[in-house]
C-alpha cells in the first residue's frame, strides 16, 4: 500500500550506469546495422558496444547489490522493484505473445488461404499463383523455400524436446526448493538448490545446441525453411536466449547467496530470478505443446 | 530505522542534494523535475524537426506536377515525419508531463525508480539518433510509410531498414521502462490519503496509458524483428511462397498501432479534465465515469485493430467484427466529451489561454472522432482508405487534440514550474493563429480525401489543385505560428513578464489539485514527506 512507503524512501542521486548502458546498447546495434548492411567496421562496433553494455549490468547490479546489503531500501523500495519486475515479465510474455500468434494464425488461417479451402478472400493467392499446393503442415511454403532441396523432416516431441521439458520442470522445483531453503534460513539448501536450478539450466540449453545441430546438419531444417523453419526457430530461439539469460541471473544470486547476501526478509534479487525463470518454465510449456506436440 | 536512511533525511532538510554542475548534470539526473525538462525539450526539437519535414510535403504538394523534391524523398519525408512525430515529440511531450506532474500530483517525493527513469529518457534520444541517421544514409531515409508494410519495406527499404527497426527497439526499451516507472510511482508512492478513486484525473489516464505502453511495445518490437529476420536471416514470415503471409505482419502491426493512438490521446483526456475544472471553476463532471471510460477505451483499443485494413481481402466475418468493435468506441468517448461539456455548464468561466486550447480540443477532437466513425463503417471504408480523408481523420485528433492540449499544459504549469508568467496577450495571439490555420491546413483534406485523392502521392490530378494550395497555405501559417510558442516558453523560462505568481497561479487551482499547494517555482526537492490532505473532486 502507499501508506508509509517513502517516510524513507530511498531517492538515489547522480546516477552513471543508465547513461553508460544507453552508450553501449546504442553502440552494439548500429554496429549490428553497419554489419548487416555489409559493412567492415559494423562487428568491432557491436562487440565493443557489447561490451560497454555488459560493464553496465556488473557495475549496476553490483551498487545494487551492494545498496541492498547496507539496508538502504526499505518496504517501499521493495515493493517498486517487485512492481518493476513483474511489468517487465509481463511486457515479455506480449513478446512471445507475437510469435505464438504468428503460429496460430499461420495454421489456422493463411495455410487454408494458401491452400484454397474455403472461399475466403484469401483464396485468390491459391488460385492464381499456387494451385497445385496442397496445404499441410508442417509446411515451407508453395515454393518449397529452404530445405534439402526443398525436402525437410520437422522435429518430433519425443526426443530431446520431451527430456528438455523434464530438465525444465525439475528445475523450476529445486528452485522452489531452493527458495524454501531461503525462507528457513537454510543457507544450504539455498545453495544447493540454486546449484541444482542453474545446471540444469545450462544441460537445457546443452541439449537445445545438439537438436539444433541435428536440424541442420541431417534434417535439411533451418531458420531459411519456409514458414515452418521461421516459426520453428524464432520461437526456440527466443527462449533459448531467455533461459541463457535466466540461469545468467541465476548464477548471480547464487554467487551472492554463496557470499552470505539476503535474508528471508530481504531478498527481491533472489525473488526476481524466480519469477523470471518459472516464465521461462511455462513459455516452454506452451512451445513443447503448440510447437512440438500439435 | 538505519544509518543511511537518516542521513537522507538530514540531507532533505538542508537541500544540499542540489543538481550536479553543468552539463553532465544532465546526464546523470535521477530528479523526475529534471528528466520531465528534458523529454519536454527534446518532444519540442522533434515538433520542430517533424514540423519542417511536413512543410516539405506541404510545399511539394502545393501545386500539381514535381517541384521540389523527388519521389522517394518525398515518401521519405512522410514516413519520417509520422515517426518523428509520433516517437519523438508527442509521445515523449506526455511522458515529460508525467514525470513532472505525477509525483506533485500524488504527494510523492520522486519517481518510484528514478535510475531507470534516467534511462528511459536517454534510450530515447539513441533510439531517434538510430533513426534520424538514415537521412544521411545510402538509399535515404525508409520510403515505405511509417508503418513499414512487406513486401514493400523489404525490398524498397535500402540500408536504412536495420536502423530503423534497431530503432524501434530502443524506443520500446526506452517506452517500456517509462511505463513500468509510471505504474510504479501511481500505485506505490501516492500520498497515504490519496486513495484511487481521488487521484487526478491526469494521473489516472497516465496509469492505464503505462499499461497500453507495457503491452503493446513489444509487440511493435516482435513485428520488426520479423521484418528483419525476412530480409537478413531469410525467414519466410511475411512471404506466401515459403507459406508467410505478408497480411499477418499487418494485424500485428495494427495490433500494436491501434493502442498506439490511444497512448497518444488518454493523456490528451486526463490533461483536458485537469484543466477544464480549474478555468470553470467547477468540479470535473462525472469523475468517476471519466475513469471506466478512459478504462473501457483501453480495452476496445486491443480489440479494434482491423478497421486499418477493411480494404486488404478479410473474411466477411472479419469486416462485420470489427466494424462494430469500432463504432463502440464513439460511447465512451462520447461519455467524454459529455463531461467536459458538463463541466462547463453554468461555470463562472474565464478563458485564459489553457482554457481556449483545451476548448478547442474538446470541438476539434470530436469532429477527429466523427469523421473515425464515418470511417469505421467498413463498406463505406473503401472509398475513404488511403485517402486524404484518413489524413485529415487523424490529424484532427491528433494536432488540434494531442497538440493543442500539449501547448494548453505548456501555458497551465509553467508558471507553476518556473514561478514566471507567460504574455498573456502574445499567448492568445498564437491560441488564434493555431487554431484558425489547423483548419485551414487540415478541413480541405476531407475534400480531397471524398473525391478520391490517396495520400502518400508527391503528384495529383488537376482537379485537387484549389484545396491543396489552401491546405498548403494553412500548414505554412500554423507552422510559423509555432515559433511564437517557441518565444514564449524561452521568455516565460527567462523571467516571463516579470510579474511574479502565486503559490496557487489560477484562482482556486488549489481546490482540484496538489502541485498548486507547493511554492512556486517548485523547489527541487518536493514531497519529502508526503501532504496530510488530499484535495477530493467534490469542494
Ligand atoms: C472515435 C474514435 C475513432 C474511430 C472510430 C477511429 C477510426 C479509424 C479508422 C476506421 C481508421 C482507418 C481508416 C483507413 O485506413 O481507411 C483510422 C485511422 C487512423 N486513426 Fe482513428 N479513429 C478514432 C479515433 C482516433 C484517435 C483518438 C486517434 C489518435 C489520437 C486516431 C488516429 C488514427 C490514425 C493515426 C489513423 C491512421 C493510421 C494510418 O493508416 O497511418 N484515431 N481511425
Ligand atoms: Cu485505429
Amino acid at each position: 500500500m502507499s501508506t508509509n512507503a517513502h517516510d524513507a524512501y530511498y531517492i538515489p542521486h547522480k546516477a552513471v550506469w543508465p547513461i553508460i548502458g544507453t552508450a553501449g546498447l546504442g553502440t552494439m546495434l548500429a554496429g549490428f546495422a553497419n554489419y548487416l548492411n555489409g559493412s567492415a567496421a559494423g562487428s568491432t562496433f557491436m562487440i565493443a558496444g557489447l561490451m560497454i553494455f555488459i560493464s553496465m549490468l556488473v557495475g549496476w547490479f553490483t551498487l545494487q547489490a551492494n545498496e541492498s546489503e547496507s539496508g538502504m531500501y526499505n518496504h517501499g523500495v521493495g515493493i517498486s522493484y517487485r512492481m518493476g519486475m513483474m511489468w517487465f515479465i509481463f511486457s515479455e510474455i506480449m513478446f512471445f505473445a507475437v510469435f505464438f500468434g504468428t503460429l496460430w494464425y499461420t495454421r489456422n488461417l493463411s495455410m487454408d488461404w494458401l491452400g484454397g479451402i474455403g472461399d475466403g478472400p484469401g483464396r485468390s493467392t491459391h488460385d492464381a499463383l499456387w494451385a497445385n499446393y496442397e496445404a499441410k503442415w508442417p509446411t515451407n511454403g508453395p515454393g518449397k523455400v529452404g530445405g534439402k532441396e526443398g525436402e525437410f523432416e520437422s522435429m518430433g516431441a519425443f526426443g530431446l524436446p520431451f527430456v528438455n521439458t523434464l530438465l525444465l520442470l525439475s528445475s523450476g522445483v529445486t528452485c522452489t526448493w531452493a527458495h524454501h531453503g531461503l525462507l528457513a534460513k537454510n543457507r544450504d539448501q539455498l545453495i544447493k538448490g540454486l546449484m541444482a536450478t542453474v545446471s540444469l539450466g545450462f544441460l537445457f540449453v546443452a541439449c537445445q545446441a545438439i537438436e539444433y545441430h541435428e536440424a541442420y546438419s541431417e534434417m535439411g531444417l533451418t531458420l531459411g525453411t519456409g514458414i515452418y523453419g521461421s516459426t520453428f526457430f524464432m520461437l526456440t530461439g527466443f527462449h533459448g536466449l531467455h533461459v541463457c539469460i535466466g540461469a545468467i541471473i541465476l548464477s548471480v544470486v547464487l554467487f551472492r547467496s554463496w557470499k552470505g547476501h539476503f535474508t528471508p526478509e530481504n531478498h527481491f534479487a533472489f525473488e526476481a530470478a524466480a519469477w523470471y525463470w518459472h516464465f521461462v518454465d511455462v513459455v516452454w510449456l506452451g512451445l513443447f505443446i503448440f510447437v512440438y506436440l500439435m | 530505522m538505519s544509518a543511511v536512511v537518516a542521513e537522507h533525511d538530514h540531507h532533505d532538510e538542508h537541500h544540499d542534494h542540489g543538481p550536479a554542475k553543468g552539463l553532465v548534470r544532465w546526464l546523470i539526473t535521477t530528479n523526475h523535475k529534471d528528466i520531465g525538462t528534458l523529454y519536454l525539450l527534446f518532444a519540442l526539437a522533434m515538433f520542430f524537426v517533424g514540423g519542417l519535414m511536413a512543410l516539405v510535403i506541404r510545399a511539394e504538394l502545393f501545386e500539381p506536377g514535381m517541384q521540389f523534391v523527388n519521389p522517394t524523398f518525398f515518401n521519405s519525408m512522410t514516413t519520417m515525419h509520422a515517426l518523428v512525430m509520433v516517437f519523438g515529440a508527442v509521445m515523449p511531450a506526455f511522458v515529460g508531463l508525467a514525470n513532472w506532474q505525477i509525483p506533485l500530483m500524488i504527494g510523492a517525493p520522486d519517481m518510484a525508480l528514478p535510475r531507470l527513469n534516467n534511462m528511459s529518457f536517454w534510450m530515447l534520444v539513441a533510439g531517434v539518433l538510430l533513426l534520424a541517421s538514415t537521412l544521411f544514409m545510402e538509399g535515404g531515409a525508409p520510403a515505405c510509410g511509417w508503418t513499414f508494410y512487406p513486401p514493400l519495406v523489404l525490398r524498397d527499404c535500402g540500408h536504412a531498414l536495420p536502423f530503423a527497426v534497431f530503432s524501434v527497439h530502443m524506443l520500446g526499451v526506452s517506452s517500456i521502462m517509462g511505463a513500468i516507472n509510471i505504474i510504479a510511482t501511481i500505485l506505490n508512492m501516492r500520498a497515504p490519503k490519496m486513495t484511487l478513486m481521488k487521484m487526478p484525473l491526469f494521473v489516472w489516464t497516465w496509469l492505464i496509458t503505462a499499461f497500453l505502453l507495457i503491452a503493446i511495445m513489444p509487440v511493435f518490437a516482435g513485428a520488426v524483428t520479423m521484418l528483419l529476420t525476412d530480409k537478413f536471416f531469410a525467414t519466410s514470415f511475411f512471404d506466401a511462397a515459403g507459406g508467410g503471409d505478408p497480411v499477418l505482419y499487418q494485424h500485428i502491426f495494427w495490433f500494436f498501432g491501434h493502442p498506439e493512438v490511444y497512448v497518444m490521446i488518454l493523456p490528451t483526456f486526463g490533461v483536458a479534465s485537469t484543466i477544464i475544472p480549474v478555468f470553470a471553476r467547477k468540479p470535473l463532471f462525472g469523475y468517476s465515469s471519466m475513469v471506466y471510460a478512459t478504462a473501457s477505451i483501453a480495452f476496445l483499443s486491443f480489440i479494434v485493430w482491423a478497421h486499418h485494413m477493411f480494404t486488404v481481402g478479410m473474411p466477411i466475418a472479419g469486416e462485420l467484427y470489427f466494424m462494430y468493435a469500432t463504432m463502440l468506441i464513439a460511447i465512451p468517448t462520447g461519455v467524454k466529451v459529455f463531461n467536459w461539456t458538463a463541466t462547463m455548464w453554468k461555470g463562472a468561466m474565464t478563458f485564459e489561454t489553457p482554457m481556449l486550447f483545451s476548448i478547442c480540443f474538446v470541438v476539434l477532437f470530436t469532429m477527429g472522432g466523427l469523421t473515425g466513425l464515418m470511417m469505421s463503417v467498413a463498406p463505406t471504408d473503401f472509398q475513404y482508405h488511403d485517402t486524404y480523408f484518413i489524413v485529415a481523420h487523424f490529424h484532427y485528433t491528433l494536432v488540434p487534440a494531442s497538440v493543442f492540449i500539449l501547448m494548453a499544459a505548456g501555458y497551465f504549469w509553467l508558471p507553476k514550474w518556473t514561478g514566471n508568467m507567460y504574455d498573456e496577450r502574445l499567448a492568445r495571439f498564437h491560441f488564434w493563429m493555431s487554431a484558425i490555420s489547423v483548419n485551414i491546413l487540415f478541413f480541405p483534406q476531407h475534400f480531397l480525401g471524398l473525391a478520391g485523392m490517396p495520400r502518400r502521392i508527391p503528384d495529383y490530378a488537376v482537379q485537387f489543385a484549389d484545396w491543396n494550395m489552401v491546405s498548403s497555405i494553412g500548414a505554412f501559417i500554423f507552422g510559423f505560428s509555432q515559433l511564437i510558442f517557441l518565444y514564449i516558453v524561452i521568455k516565460t523560462i527567462n523571467g516571463g513578464t516579470g510579474e511574479k505568481v502565486t503559490d496557487e497561479v489560477w484562482e482556486d487551482a488549489s481546490k482540484h489539485s496538489l502541485e498548486w499547494t507547493l511554492p512556486s517555482p517548485v523547489p527541487y526537492h518536493t514531497w519529502a514527506t508526503p501532504p496530510e490532505e488530499v484535495p477530493s473532486e467534490h469542494f
